[in-house]
């Protein structure tokens, strides 16, 4: 059973405290307002963005999965890159692509190009 | 030993009892004071309202004539407990999808920024039908104090993230305006007791 286990519990606590009031526990977002990180194709092949919408929010249309949204998420503000990595980590093993792996290193150095602003993709997703 | 077999009993008693739909109604008591004058036992009911939904209409006490409604409070910006509510009340939506009996009412406690068309467009994502569920905003301190009659709390409060503090409770309103169950709003298992108490207002009329 063990091995099973989740390997992220620290990312999981920190998702459900800064993410998942929006995103839901089990990742499916709401309805057309609030994407789903739960299967999302953005998170899968744009992985480098997560930490920017973490950090500047999202703005503007998007399309996840084929479907639109167009609503605000503020940044988010208060977790630290080693958290940040947590719980991106804890997102991808679980909803996204398990291989894809953030180092608190590599989250600080994808944090200094994001530049300022939220993230609008102005109407595209994954590509 | 005797009562593990008299609990026995009792657990095949109930899922007996339990095949009955819908399952076990009891008459939902009228929640809050009662006042007692003379011979006339008062309940505290919903007072008279008017607010403005998605569709730029008139929601008052007589949109709800007839039926029986389910209230909240939200604000489209919150950062906190608000979308799990909503997700929740989308939960009670499509369960009484087929029951024109059941309206919903969600009202903004942030009047500033979710005018009419932020509402509408809100009501859109959600995929909602307005006659079936009513999303309003109005007067701020109409709508501040109009959630104590559904002991709800919904205020500012710039010390918390979000700047509103508001309580998660879904409300159950009878035909009469009259409060007869609540639940956790952030809770679906809370919710699931409350759609059954639902059922069972709807089967009372
Ligand atoms: C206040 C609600 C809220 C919170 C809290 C929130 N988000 Fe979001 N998130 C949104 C909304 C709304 C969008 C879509 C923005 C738009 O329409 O432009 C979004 C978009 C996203 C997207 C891109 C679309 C997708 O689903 O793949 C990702 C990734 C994401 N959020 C991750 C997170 C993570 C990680 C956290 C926690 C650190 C978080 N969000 C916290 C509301 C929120």
């Amino acid at each position: 059973m063990a091995a099973c286990q989740q390997p992220y519990s620290q990312g999981k606590a920190l998702y459900e405290s800064a993410c998942g009031s929006c995103h839901m526990t089990d990742g499916t977002g709401l309805a057309g307002l609030i994407p789903p990180l739960s299967g999302s194709d953005l998170i899968r092949t744009r992985p480098d963005l997560l930490p920017c919408i973490i950090q500047n929010g999202m703005e503007g249309k998007l399309l996840v999965n084929g479907q639109e949204y167009d609503q605000v998420m503020a940044p988010v503000t208060g977790i630290n890159a080693v958290e940040m990595a947590n719980i991106l980590n804890y997102i991808q093993s679980e909803w996204g692509d398990p291989g894809l792996f953030y180092s608190p290193d590599r989250i600080q150095q994808i944090l200094s190009t994001c530049g300022s602003g939220p993230v609008n993709l102005g109407n595209t997703g994954a590509e | 030993m005797k009562t593990w077999i008299s609990l026995t009993a009792l657990l095949i008693g109930f899922s007996i009892l339990s095949c009955r739909p819908p399952e076990g109604c009891q008459v939902l008591p009228i929640l809050g004071n009662r006042d007692i004058q003379g011979m006339d036992t008062l309940y505290p009911t919903i007072p008279d309202f008017t607010f403005m939904n998605q569709d730029s209409q008139w929601v008052d006490n007589e949109t709800f004539a007839g039926k029986i409604y389910v209230v909240d409070f939200f604000f489209i910006s919150c950062p906190t407990i608000c979308p799990k509510v909503k997700k929740q009340m989308l939960r009670v939506y499509q369960a009484f999808a087929a029951e024109p009996r059941l309206v919903l009412l969600s009202h903004t406690i942030d009047v500033r920024h979710d005018t009419v068309p932020r509402l509408k467009a809100y009501a859109e994502g959600l995929g909602i039908a307005t006659d079936r569920w009513h999303l309003v905003t109005g007067a701020e301190d109409d709508i501040y104090q109009i959630a104590g009659n559904y002991f709800s709390v919904a205020k500012k409060d710039p010390s918390v993230p979000g700047g509103f503090d508001h309580s998660g409770r879904l409300i159950l309103i009878d035909e009469q305006r009259h409060v007869r169950s609540f639940c956790d709003g952030t809770d679906a298992e809370s919710v699931d007791r409350f759609m059954k108490d639902i059922q069972c207002l709807l089967d009372e009329n």
